[in-house]
């Protein structure tokens, strides 16, 4: 079982590449896409576009099940809500802290001027 | 978006701001989320120096944050690494990235907190990375992608 921070790890690490990101998009459009039909759009050569699944994949943000020849791919956004997760709680923690700081700041500020005068 | 960006306008020296955000007096002012008591701040503001921040919240619960200055340049920026101890997920090491810049009635502050690592964060911001993301995150908002 891999632990919460390694998961977070990976989703970032994994959505940090362009060619990974678009191949997010291409599978958020359709509800599943086969290699080739993933492959086309790039410039790249098919093993290329596997090994971006391999890390898609080993990050969890896609599933891959075969069916006879064909190997459809599909998008698993829970890594991705929990990366966004990660990211909100911040948005509210932080904007707070700073408010604090600037108060803080300002206030030194003015007694450094008071000391100057 | 891999990080979180913020900027603040301080009326206030960068001098002032640089040890308000380095010294173990200065976080020990701002660093607790509300009116809680601020148990423990040590600071060792030098490249390679540790700090730790130890609050107690209103509702009683404790929280400590620490983390090495990675970069340290007064008074203009500082890196360091973050992580929060205790709480029932660690969500392990972050980097908070400040820096200052001096203008007419103080200084800007520029604040970023992100999860990867500096040029791992550059690259992806280079990428537009926030506008491929944002549109993903509009679509599962919607709850319409396969899970």
């Amino acid at each position: 079982m891999v632990n919460y921070q390694e998961r977070l790890d990976r989703t970032f690490a994994a959505l940090v590449d362009p060619t990974r990101r678009a191949i997010l998009a291409q599978l958020e459009r359709k509800a599943g896409a086969s290699i080739s039909e993933l492959a086309q759009p790039f410039a790249i050569k098919l093993p290329a576009v596997m090994k971006h699944l391999d890390v898609l994949e080993e990050a969890g943000l896609v599933t891959r099940s075969k069916s006879g020849r064909t190997v459809t791919v599909r998008l698993r956004p829970q890594p991705m809500r929990e990366a966004m997760a990660w990211l909100r709680r911040y948005e509210r923690f932080w904007p707070e802290r700073l408010d604090e700081l600037a108060a803080y700041a300002e206030s030194k500020e003015a007694e450094a001027r008071s000391k100057e005068r | 978006m891999t990080s979180l960006s913020l900027v603040r306008r301080i009326r206030a020296r960068p001098a002032i701001v640089f040890d308000a955000v380095t010294t173990a007096e200065g976080i020990a002012h701002w660093w607790g989320p509300d009116a809680g008591p601020v148990l423990v701040s040590e600071s060792d503001p030098r490249v390679g120096g540790r700090y730790r921040v130890r609050f107690r919240m209103l509702d009683g619960s404790e929280h400590e944050s620490s983390g090495e200055f990675l970069e340290i340049v007064p008074p203009e920026h500082v890196v360091m690494s973050w992580r929060w101890k205790g709480g029932q997920e660690d969500p392990g090491e972050s980097r908070v990235e400040i820096r200052l810049r001096a203008i007419a009635d103080g200084t800007e502050l520029t604040f970023t907190h992100a999860r990867l690592r500096d040029d791992e964060s550059r690259r992806s911001h280079e990428q537009g990375w926030a506008a491929s993301f944002d549109k993903l995150e509009a679509h599962l908002a919607t709850g319409t992608a396969a899970s």
